[in-house]
């Protein structure tokens, strides 16, 4: 008779560690980071067949932001500084006291999510952003960032005022009302060439 | 007393552990599929601008990256260290963005083309000529949704 030897069974403790080592490793070099950054849609390239026509607008509808090679912000006409041009910016979109010298609104009849008309005196403001070849990257993104940030404080406040929630608790149909009550209406201009 | 319980005979088994290695496979094949591998060699070195109105890409496959920056530094021997534009795994030319686009944007499948985005990956000191150039072709492409990759910020 073949002696019954007990065989141990294979000590699988250490499986663990390996499995651990190589999760550790997954871990270093995969990449979970989601990407952030401010989103703009640019406008379309422009038909050479049709003949180009610059769409006029209206002094007092146009804020220009200039921002030159050295840095310096120039909105409306004057140097202004960044916190400057956002509280500028609010009070270009708003207009609250229906200054001669700011944008103009219309009366726009927007559909709200439960079926009613509601009435919003959408300004026609635009946001002219120009800025030279030797401006800094980061600065055209600060000023991006304060122009962007003007508009979500605005929006906020009227999400705030009309469904009694900040912008982001509101859901998709009601986040439209807002978004075209106030529309984010931020023109590019191709840099200007060094100025003399 | 029909059945006196013998001391000594029964031994609280060791625990077993031999499923602790299948919970961990477990965890690791969900980072394996839930993580993307760096997929890209970056040969460029940035430090993102910061903003506080960032917004999220979701879609990740739906994305494509422009780099610009500073050749690495093992690189710079060879390139100088001028700013770069790199698309995939090379240098390339602001020219050369009309046929990237055109290629990403075959990857896609019909529906997706029209949300396709572009992320603008670029050092903070680079200056807007390059960017607006890259912009100008981005729109020649027709690829309109850009998005200015910064780093979050909080509000202070």
């Amino acid at each position: 008779m073949a002696s019954k030897k007990n065989i141990p069974e294979i000590n699988a403790s250490s499986q663990a560690d390996i499995a651990f080592t190589v999760l550790i490793f997954f871990l270093v070099v995969s990449t979970m980071d989601v990407d952030t950054g401010i989103v703009r849609v640019l406008p379309p390239k422009a038909d050479p067949n049709m003949k180009q026509e610059d769409i006029k607008v209206k002094e007092r509808n146009l804020l220009l932001v200039f921002v030159s090679g050295s840095g310096n912000i120039m909105a409306g006409g004057k140097v202004v500084t960044i916190e400057a041009l956002r509280d500028k910016a609010k009070e270009f979109i708003l207009n609250p006291n229906d200054d001669k010298n700011l944008p103009e609104k219309k009366n726009e009849v927007l559909d709200m999510p439960d079926g009613s008309k509601w009435t919003y005196p959408v300004s026609e403001g635009v946001i002219s952003l120009q800025n030279t070849r030797e401006t800094s990257y980061e600065r055209y993104i600060e000023v991006q960032n304060a122009l962007t940030r003007a508009y979500n404080e605005v929006r906020d406040d009227l999400a705030m005022s009309k469904f009694g929630k900040p912008m982001k608790d509101l859901d998709e149909a009601e986040r439209k009302v807002i978004t075209k009550a106030i529309p984010m209406k931020i023109s590019e201009a191709e840099p200007r060439q060094k100025l003399k | 007393m029909a059945v006196m319980k013998k001391k000594g005979d029964r031994e609280v088994p060791a625990m077993s552990t031999t499923s602790l290695p299948d919970v961990v496979y477990i965890i690791l094949f969900f980072f394996m599929l839930s993580t993307s591998m760096r997929d890209q060699e970056l040969m460029v070195t940035y430090k993102l601008p910061e903003a506080t109105e960032v917004q999220k890409l979701e879609k990740k496959n739906l994305v494509s990256y422009i780099h610009i920056g500073a050749p690495s530094l093992h690189l710079q021997a060879k390139f100088g260290a001028a700013p770069r534009i790199q698309l995939n795994d090379s240098y390339k030319t602001t020219k050369d963005i009309l046929d990237f686009i055109a290629a990403e944007r075959d990857n896609l499948s019909e529906s997706d083309r029209a949300s396709m985005t572009v992320c603008l990956k670029a050092d903070r000191d680079t200056k807007m000529g390059v960017v607006a150039d890259v912009k100008q072709e981005l729109r020649r492409a027709n690829a309109l949704k850009l998005s200015y990759a910064s780093s979050k910020v909080l509000k202070e």
